[in-house]
Formats: structure tokens, C-alpha cells, sequence
């Protein structure tokens, strides 16, 4: 257990699941509505603070450079964002709170992150921002800022509920060599201790955030990436549709939850 | 480019002590980190943040690379009289980045 | 008997305390260093405990950003303030953490960062008053390791 990999300590999810085994299966309940707690709730007092405090939480810096790239004219079209959704404060005041969301010209849902990218390619005739770059987070951030304090908000009808379907059989299947299913950790055994880490809930609400252990900011999907390289199973690539079957998924899970965008988080 | 947010209230009464919140948009690179390839990453951090008040040094800070990436310093000064508080921050590589903020003292 | 949840949080108090063992073999400052470069901060004017509050949370659940604070009893007017401020580490790679240099229009001597801290530790700070004293205290920091860490960079 205290073999190295790749020069680190092998990481404490494993070394509980080699111990625990995690041999049998276990009918997975969602957690009933009056027991659903956001990942916040777990953090420590000053991480708490950090979050709540606009002059002290670092994803501020990249909600200036979003503001910015929402105001400026690019692509062939040479429109900016607020040249069709104007003031973002009004237009986009719970966008983020209801993605991924139907998008006819994809016939599937979208993620937010998406849908701006159809935006640059429909209407500004621009080249797409590629996943987690700095432009894409701080656009993205800036637009789920304006849902902050909202309840999530996800419609599901006849043609998002198989998309549904699909991503809450990707939380409850076990997968990797570990053999584990999402689940396992955050419907069943929340608030446990995961060595220094609080097992949370697994609710998106505040997306894209700032980790810390990240040390900037970054997207839902990769913290997904992060819980699979965890379970020891084949990360999908960025934007994938199991991610966003997932992530529509989640923030179903999370029906009726504040939006937080962007939160700081351990 | 960087950002900074500096936060601090515009209008005090003279004497008043004003703290001052500053956060700067930087990685902080350590100098001790390693890429996968095992290749070293060079140190790039932010080594000095001074603070002036109507030109007048105030408030200076030496950074290591102990301090988190996106720097957080929060700091206190007396309001002596309306005018401009000015924040430098420089750093490895040629980095400088200058705020400023307007303060009212009646 | 032993129930499996029993089990889980037995084996995840194991695993910390591997990992927190396990990140003890990096590279860390020195004692030694450590006094090294207080010298190099405030010469040689004797340390004394007292006047100086450091404020660090005792158990922290990420290294990357650690609140701390510092507070200095003085009235700061301009025949007794704080001049300095120096914060340490003992166990991260440079026992250096911040300096600052204030004065009496700073009115407080009380500054607030986030620092980051290699491992379990103990911080200290000490002020530097015009009167060419030094102050200090200390705090130990336990510093736990996290799960489903990112892998890549350390």
C-alpha cells in the first residue's frame, strides 16, 4: 500500500478499495430531497469564506476575463455575445442553472460549455474554445456566474429522458479496475472520511469552480476525468456524450439545489 | 494578460483605519515541480507587491514560493487624505502588473 | 463485529496516515536553513515569544492554500510600531514564506494571506518592532492527504 506510482503515494481511494475489496452490490437509493447537502457544506470554515467572500475568491479573476470576451467582436461575423444576449446579467440569469439542456441542431442535450461553442460557430463564425482553456472557463464562469443563488432547473421530457437514462446507468454501473460505481461513494457513503478528504454528494451546482488542488479553474468534466483516474477506469475525452449524459444526470440529481458558479472547493 | 482585484471601501472618514483586500491572477510556479517526463518546471512567481498612497510608500511584501498560486494579501492603512492607492506587483519573467483604486476621505 | 462502513472509515484513517508519511520524504527545509534565513530576516536580536497572534487553521484538507494570518499587539504610532513581519516554514522546500514591511500608517500590524505548506508542520512568524525587538509565535499545522487527486503534476 505504500508503493509509489509515478513518484507519489498510490492514492488513498485505492488503498481503501484494495482493503475494502468492495465485493458486493448494493441497490443504490437517491438521496431523498431533505438530505441533499452541497459540497460547500462539507468544506472547512475558510474554504467556506474563501467562496463566499467576492474580494477573496480567486475565480473573481477569471469572471473580469469572461466579462471581457462576452463584450468583444469576434469571428467572421465580428459579434460579440452582447451583441445578440446584451447585458449577461439579465439574459443569462439561469442559463447555467438549466444545462445540459435540449439542443435541436445536436438532437441531444448540450452541456453549457457547448452551447457556447454553438453560439461561436452559428452566429459569430468563429473557431470553437477548446475545453478547459482559459478562454472557455472564464466565458463559461462568467455566464453560470449570473445563475448564482438559483435553484437548478433541468427539464426532462420524452426526448432528454433516454440521454437521462444514460447517465444515471454511467453513475450507477461499476467500472475501472477498481471495480466501482459512482454511487458507491456518493449516494451511499457521503460524509464518510476518505482520508483527509469529506466523501461529498457529488452535486454540480457550482461549476466551473476553483479547486484548490487545481490551484486555478477548471470544468465539471474534468473533475469527472479526475473521479475515473480515481476508480482506475479509461477517463472519457473532454466533451464526450457520456460526459454530458452525466453531467445531465447530476444536475437532475441535483434538482432544486442553489447554484453556487463559481465555487471554491478543496 | 493578468488580472488583480483590489477591494477596499471608497469613502472613509479621515483617520479611519481601511483594510485593503488585493488578489492577483498568477500561478505562483514553485521552481520545485516536475513534469510527468520528470523535466523541471522554472520557477515563475510574483517576488514583490508594493503599495503606494498618493505616491508615498505604504505597505511592501516579499513573496516566496510558499505563497498559493493567485495571491490573496490583505493589509491595513490610516485614511489620511482623498487620492490614489497604487498596487505593483512584480515578478520572474518580466512580470509587472499596477492597480490602482480612488479613495474619498472626508 | 466489524461492519463494513466501520471498515471503510478504519482503512481511510490508514491510508492518510500512509500518505502523510509517505509525502515526509521530499525535499524540506532544515532546521538549520530555517535558522539561517530568520538571521538573514532580523540579524542577531534575540526572539521572544508573546505580542504576535498567528492565526492557521490546526488541520487543513489541502497543502495548496492555507489561510494565515498575523496580528501584532502594538499601537503603531510613530515612536512604537511594527516595522516587520516575516512568516516560516519549517518543513517546505524554502523555510522563506513572506516579509512584510509596514509603518505606522498602517495603523494595525494585521495581514492576511493564503500560503501553501509541503506538509505537517510547524509555521512560525515573528515581528520586528522599531524599538529593534522580535516577537514571535508558532502554530503546528497538520497538513492531511486528499483522495482522487488529479494525476500529472505533484
Amino acid at each position: 500500500m505504500s508503493a509509489r506510482r509515478g513518484g507519489r503515494p498510490l492514492p488513498a481511494l485505492a488503498a481503501a478499495c484494495v482493503v475494502l475489496g468492495f465485493t458486493q452490490a448494493a441497490p443504490a437509493a437517491e438521496i431523498p430531497s431533505a438530505e441533499r447537502r452541497s459540497g460547500y457544506e462539507f468544506m472547512s470554515r475558510e474554504t467556506r469564506a474563501m467562496q463566499d467572500d467576492d474580494a477573496t475568491n480567486p475565480a473573481v479573476l477569471w469572471l473580469l476575463d469572461g466579462e471581457a470576451l462576452w463584450n468583444r467582436k469576434d469571428g467572421a461575423a465580428g459579434r460579440a455575445c452582447a451583441d445578440c444576449h446584451g447585458n449577461a446579467r439579465a439574459s443569462m440569469k439561469g442559463a447555467a442553472a438549466r444545462h445540459p439542456a435540449w439542443d435541436a441542431a445536436a438532437g441531444r442535450p448540450v452541456n453549457l460549455e457547448q452551447r457556447i461553442n454553438a453560439c461561436r460557430a452559428g452566429r459569430q463564425q468563429a473557431a470553437p474554445l477548446a475545453y478547459e482553456s482559459r478562454d472557455l472557463l472564464a466565458l463559461t464562469a462568467y455566464v453560470a456566474r449570473q445563475s448564482r443563488g438559483m435553484p437548478v432547473d433541468i427539464a426532462i421530457d420524452k426526448r432528454t429522458k433516454p440521454f437521462l437514462d444514460a447517465g444515471r446507468d454511467t453513475f450507477m454501473r461499476r467500472q475501472g479496475q477498481l471495480n466501482l460505481a459512482c454511487t458507491q461513494c456518493h449516494d451511499e457513503l457521503w460524509g464518510r472520511k476518505l482520508a483527509g478528504s469529506t466523501i461529498p454528494q457529488a452535486h454540480p451546482t457550482g461549476y466551473p469552480l476553483y479547486r484548490l488542488e487545481w490551484q486555478g479553474l477548471g470544468s465539471l468534466q474534468r473533475r469527472l476525468r479526475n473521479c475515473l483516474t480515481g476508480m482506475r477506469a479509461e477517463p472519457y475525452p473532454f466533451g464526450a456524450p457520456e460526459f454530458v449524459d452525466l453531467e445531465l444526470y447530476l444536475m437532475w440529481r441535483a434538482r432544486g439545489m442553489k447554484m453556487e458558479s463559481p465555487a471554491v472547493r478543496p | 494578460m493578468a488580472r488583480a482585484v483590489v477591494s477596499l471601501p471608497a469613502t472613509v472618514k479621515r483617520g479611519e483605519i481601511v483594510e485593503i483586500k488585493t488578489l492577483v491572477q498568477h500561478a505562483m510556479e514553485t521552481g520545485f515541480r516536475r513534469t510527468q517526463l520528470g523535466i523541471a518546471i522554472p520557477r515563475d512567481i510574483i517576488r514583490l507587491f508594493v503599495c503606494t498612497y498618493n505616491g508615498e510608500e505604504i505597505f511592501r511584501a516579499e513573496f516566496h514560493p510558499a505563497i498559493a498560486a493567485n495571491p490573496l494579501l490583505t493589509f491595513t492603512t490610516v485614511a489620511t487624505e482623498s487620492g490614489s492607492i497604487a498596487f505593483t506587483w512584480t515578478g520572474d519573467k518580466g512580470f509587472s502588473l499596477t492597480e490602482s483604486a480612488r479613495i474619498t476621505v472626508e | 463485529m466489524t461492519t463494513r462502513r466501520d471498515f471503510l472509515v478504519a482503512a481511510g484513517s490508514l491510508a492518510g496516515g500512509i500518505g502523510v508519511a509517505s509525502a515526509a520524504g521530499s525535499a524540506h527545509a532544515t532546521p538549520a536553513a530555517m535558522e539561517e534565513a530568520i538571521r538573514k530576516a532580523i540579524g542577531d536580536a534575540p526572539v521572544r515569544k508573546g505580542r504576535v497572534k498567528l492565526d492557521v487553521p490546526p488541520l487543513i484538507d489541502n497543502g495548496n492554500s492555507v489561510a494565515l494570518s498575523v496580528a501584532v499587539d502594538s499601537p503603531m504610532t510613530p515612536s512604537d510600531y511594527v516595522k516587520a513581519i516575516h512568516v516560516f516554514s519549517e518543513r517546505n522546500p524554502l523555510p522563506n514564506v513572506l516579509s512584510v514591511h509596514l509603518g505606522p500608517r498602517s495603523g494595525r500590524a494585521r495581514i492576511a494571506t493564503r500560503v501553501r505548506l509541503a506538509d505537517t508542520q510547524t509555521v512560525l512568524a515573528i515581528a520586528q518592532l522599531s524599538d529593534g525587538s522580535c516577537w514571535s509565535d508558532s502554530a503546528h499545522v497538520v497538513v492531511t492527504l486528499s483522495a482522487c487527486l488529479e494525476e500529472g503534476l505533484i
